[in-house]
């Protein structure tokens, strides 16, 4: 089963990449780019787990003690097929 | 509207601190007003615990242009070139967010220097943490020290200014408080000085750089009643750092400056906004009125509180003459960076905050910025609980115990974590990280400056005034090997809580030792930084202050800290000094060998110390030193061995009464061991100034011999230093 | 001869590079902002290192959009010497000018230190003055600097002569251990080290210096 990760820097808090990236854009003429958010995304390929929920659950815990900080990025879990 | 206990604690103001700011108002404060005062008021701006002891620091000299009170001190160097540096703590924000709270400690120092009109050309860190093979927090720590290292060398490499040195230490006590210092020193010239005025009744007030969002409002407005409980995860308290920003606002501010439009400029650190206009009103004796719908702002919904409180990074205000505001627009939308109106100076006196015209605050700028609270805290002894006497101890393989210290934390070597900083780029660094000071040339002029920062915990706790005299001795000694003149220092005050007066008591002889030292040497203090409260779990970290010190050499090859030449005469210049095992306590030996602390720190003779450096200095200047490393952590058998790491060893004789442990590791200051060619001319001058310059032995060919107490070969003794610090953190 | 210096918001190493070709090359240099398309007359370019635009998407990305990136593409179709060192080697690749790509090095860690190359071909206007196999001491600074492309890539610039530099001890894990890069005309030199922080006897290495005399000489070839 795979479970994919999406990490984000919090809503709130400063992107200075996805700042950068939007500043290139407006300047190529892409004007309509009010704001970009840079973030990560994994794809977890889980073996021997039970169903989707436990999977999202696995997912749900790596995500939070590893693959994002909690401090400053927030993150969503997506069960795959 | 009456404010509640709660409310005023939240901002961590006393009761009594609240009813003064009633007095002074005459009124109670709104709730913007209580943020505004609490941040001003507090430890961290108002220095309200240590000021009257800081006092006691000298400030002068003919060389300072400006003392302590600016954003950075000055001191002229000649050919009409000046430096500014400083040094300041990120402790707290780096224990939360190791990256970007290191990250934008590197920013908030580089931001003081060129506020000033200084171009940044150096930065170092001093660093503390808790011990790595510590079973339940040595994973942690290890976080702690990856993610510091990669925040300071992510926002120093991409600003582009190099990180010249420091040092790095483990111990338990920093444990859950790490220590991260940041030392940044620029260079301008004499006209190009900038301060941090609001000068000019009607000159227009202007913001520029990032926008504001809600970055580091923490603790009191958690208490609020404004926030409610799904609102927390919206608000970040961590400052990220942007270098890149960082690096656009220095290039527009020192382009800006050019133009002399610009009356005056300060940089948005702590309390941003706050701090900015009523520290810039104050110094200049005006008010400052802006409308916080000009502010920039980065996200929406933003509170007056939240916009006057916020610590959003890369930041400036500036006070332009009116009529010239298109002046500095352009230079700021030259390197597409935000510039704007936010208000005006004014001849009142006060801080008026508006809000889309509805005034929100209205505060005496003096009752801010000057009129904190000043505690004259009481204390007593200094706290200590080690014991006097020495344990028991004997060795039984001195080659061995080299061998462990070698690999031990403090003294391995720290390349791990300087190959991952930019150390060269500019092109000014002659002596880069890993040697007893740093040194970088100043183009356009013939000099160089030399730095060095230093401390020592485990010295203080066993004697805060002594252990501080040792700090600035040390500190000076490194800049004097380097053939540097010190003259100048910065010191970052690293301490428990103030209110527990055994703690106070450490800071009081902790200041006054650095103020006697410093005056000795001649070394006044332009500025610095206090960190208080460091402590976890009731437990207060070691007394700590770093001094940050440096000197001026004229530009050359620097004396490597190396022997170059086999069949050298080693000279250990100031001899082989004395200990006893009372003094022999807070040495690295007995930390490494014998894992304990007890007695007194080493003895110092500062006059002696100040001869030793003097003739240094000329064995330096007369070309005479093929080498030269200064003694210091380990004692003389260390600097033997690291001294030797070019491959070129030593064949050592000490004639001492004194035991072996003593004799290869005290750490008696005011000895320094260099190599060279000609040692009847090295003794002439060690004569000159009464110190002793004992040949000790010759330099040879991979082997290191210390009499019969240590014998081995190089490449055994340096495989294990090289490599320590990477092992434990794996 | 005369450098132009481009500066894109974030090159940290312009000034050194300007400092190396004027105080201690004797040469002229001036600075190119990198909104302009006017080279000012320059007979070489530098695209110096840094962290262009914060090297925020991948390094070199969005300066490869810069309007001098323009007039730098038009003059070496021309012929004309581009050197770019450290991040300006990552925007040659981001352009197009030189193939391959620079990813995170291969121990994950920016690194610091001067480094033992080995030329890997004398037939550059850039390498003209030194020998086969020689080796230099230049410092590289860089946490992205793994050179990376299609083993065919790899197999066309061997056989090609265009390797102009390999590390001797690989600190980054760039394929064959590739330092640096010509284009296929010669006249574009991408390198991750810095040789103009190896031009000054003070700074340590002058080794630097080699690249730059080969071009400055080059040049006074072609100017006769």
């Amino acid at each position: 089963m795979t479970v994919r990760v999406y990490v984000f820097p919090k809503a709130t808090v400063l992107d200075p990449q996805g700042q950068a990236v939007r500043n290139a854009l407006v300047s190529q003429g892409h004007q309509s780019v009010a704001q970009v958010r840079q973030g990560k995304v994994f794809d977890l390929q889980l073996e021997g787990v039970a169903d989707a929920a436990a999977a999202r659950a696995e997912g749900e815990q790596i995500a939070h003690d590893v693959l994002a900080n909690p401090v400053i990025e927030s993150y969503r879990v997506e069960v795959l097929a | 509207m009456s404010l509640t206990l709660q409310e005023v604690s939240a901002h961590r103001l006393t009761w009594s601190e609240y009813e003064k700011i009633i007095s002074l108002l005459g009124r109670e404060p709104t709730f913007t007003e209580l943020g505004i005062f609490g941040v001003m008021w507090s430890e961290h701006c108002s220095y309200k615990s240590s000021r009257i002891h800081l006092r006691k620091l000298p400030s002068r000299s003919k060389l300072v242009l400006v003392g302590p009170g600016e954003n950075a001190g000055i001191i002229d160097i000649g050919d009409n070139v000046a430096i500014a540096f400083k040094i300041e703590s990120h402790n707290h924000p780096s224990f939360i967010e190791p990256f970007q709270g290191a990250a934008t400690g590197v920013g908030g120092i580089l931001r003081d220097i060129f506020t000033m009109g200084a171009r940044p050309i150096a930065v170092m860190d001093a660093l503390r943490f808790g011990k790595l093979d510590n079973s339940e927090t040595g994973q942690r720590n290890k976080r702690i020290v990856q993610g510091v290292v990669s925040g300071i060398s992510h926002y120093g490499n991409c600003f582009g200014v190099p990180t010249v040195g420091g040092e790095c230490v483990f111990e338990s006590c920093y444990d859950g408080n790490p220590l991260v210092n940041v030392f940044a020193l620029g260079v301008f010239k004499h006209d190009e000085i900038f301060f941090g005025r609001a000068t000019g009744v009607g000159n227009p007030v202007i913001y520029v750089g990032a926008k504001t969002g809600r970055d580091g409002i923490h603790g009191a407005s958690m208490a609020s009643e404004e926030f409610s409980e799904e609102s927390k995860d919206k608000r970040p308290n961590v400052q990220v750092g942007d270098p890149f920003m960082e690096k656009l606002l220095l290039e527009a501010c020192l382009e800006v400056m050019k133009t002399g439009a610009v009356v005056g400029i300060q940089d948005m650190g702590a309390a941003g906004l706050t701090c900015s206009t009523c520290e810039m009103g104050s110094r200049a004796g005006t008010g400052v009125e802006i409308d916080l719908k000009y502010v920039p702002q980065r996200e929406t919904g933003m509170t007056p509180y939240e916009i006057m409180l916020s610590e959003s990074q890369e930041r400036m205000l500036l006070v332009a003459e009116k009529g010239r505001e298109q002046e500095v627009f352009d230079v700021f939308h030259k390197w597409g960076l935000d510039a704007a109106v936010v208000g005006v100076v004014t001849d009142d006196g006060m801080l008026r905050v508006r809000n889309h015209g509805e005034i929100v605050a209205e505060l005496s700028n003096r009752a801010l910025a000057d009129e904190a609270p000043l505690y004259d805290r009481p204390y007593t002894k200094p706290h200590r609980t080690v014991p006097m006497e020495a344990p028991a101890f004997a060795s039984t393989d001195l080659t061995g115990d080299l061998t462990r210290l070698l690999a031990s934390s403090d003294v391995c070597s720290k390349a791990w974590i300087w190959d991952q900083y930019d150390w060269m780029v500019r092109t000014n660094t002659t002596q880069g990280p890993g040697s007893d000071a740093a040194i970088v040339r100043i183009k356009e002029t013939d000099s160089s400056i030399a730095m060095a920062l230093d401390g020592n915990g485990r010295y203080c706790y066993l004697d805060p005034r002594e252990g501080a005299k040792l700090i600035v001795a040390e500190c000076c000694r490194n800049l004097s090997t380097s053939g540097a003149l010190p003259i100048a220092a910065t010191n970052n005050l690293n301490f428990g809580n103030p209110e527990r007066p055994e703690i106070m008591a450490q800071l009081v002889e902790a200041i006054e030792g650095i103020a006697e030292a410093c005056t000795f040497f001649e070394t006044p203090i332009t500025g610095g930084n206090v960190s208080l409260y460091n402590e976890t779990l009731g437990e207060a970290i070691y007394p700590t202050p770093v001094m940050g010190i440096v000197g001026i050499l004229k530009t050359a090859a620097p004396i490597p800290m190396q022997f170059a030449q086999p069949d050298r005469d080693i000279v250990l210049l100031g001899g082989l000094g004395a200990s006893d095992e009372t003094h022999f306590g807070g040495t690295q030996y007995a930390k490494v060998i014998l894992d304990t602390l007890w007695g007194l720190p080493p003895q110092l003779d500062m006059d002696y110390e100040k001869r030793v450096q003097a003739a240094m200095r000329e064995i330096a200047q007369a070309g005479l030193a093929e080498s030269a490393h200064d003694l210091s952590d380990g004692g003389l058998a260390v600097a033997l061995a690291e001294a030797s790491f070019r491959g070129i060893g030593a064949h050592v004789k000490v004639e001492t009464t004194l035991r072996p442990e003593l004799a290869l590791f005290h750490e008696g200051p005011s000895r320094i061991l260099v190599s060279t060619a000609s040692p009847g001319q090295v003794r002439e001058i060690a004569e000159k100034y009464g110190v002793a310059a004992d040949v000790i032995g010759k330099t040879t060919v991979g082997q290191l011999t210390i009499g019969e107490w240590v014998d081995c070969s190089i490449a055994q003794l340096q495989r294990p230093w090289k490599t320590a610090l990477e092992e434990a953190l794996h | 001869m005369k450098f132009g210096v481009v500066v894109f918001p974030g090159s940290n190493c312009d000034h050194d590079a300007w400092y190396a070709t004027t105080q201690n090359l004797g040469q002229q240099a001036e600075f190119l902002w990198h909104h302009s398309e006017d080279l000012k007359g320059a007979d070489a370019i530098i695209l110096p290192g840094g962290f262009s635009y914060g090297d925020y998407l991948r390094c070199g990305a969005i300066a490869r959009f810069s309007p001098i990136m323009n007039a730098v593409r038009r003059f070496a179709q021309e012929g004309g010497p581009v050197m770019g060192f450290c991040n300006g080697f990552q925007i040659l690749c981001e352009a197009g000018l030189l193939p391959g790509a620079l990813l995170r090095n291969a121990g994950m860690k920016f690194i610091c230190r001067p480094v033992e190359l080995e030329v890997g071909t004398t037939n550059s206007p850039f390498t003209n003055a030194l020998t086969s196999g020689q080796r230099l001491t230049v410092p590289i600074a860089h946490g992205e600097g793994c050179y990376q492309a299609e083993e065919s890539v790899l197999d066309q610039l061997e056989a090609e002569d265009r390797v102009a530099f390999r590390y001797v001890d690989n600190p980054n894990g760039s394929a064959r251990s590739i330092a640096g890069i010509l284009s296929a005309g010669r006249n574009v030199l991408g390198m991750m080290p810095h040789p103009e922080r190896a031009t000054d006897p003070l700074m340590g290495s002058t080794d630097g210096r080699l690249i730059f005399d080969s071009l400055i000489s080059a040049y006074a070839l072609t100017s006769k």
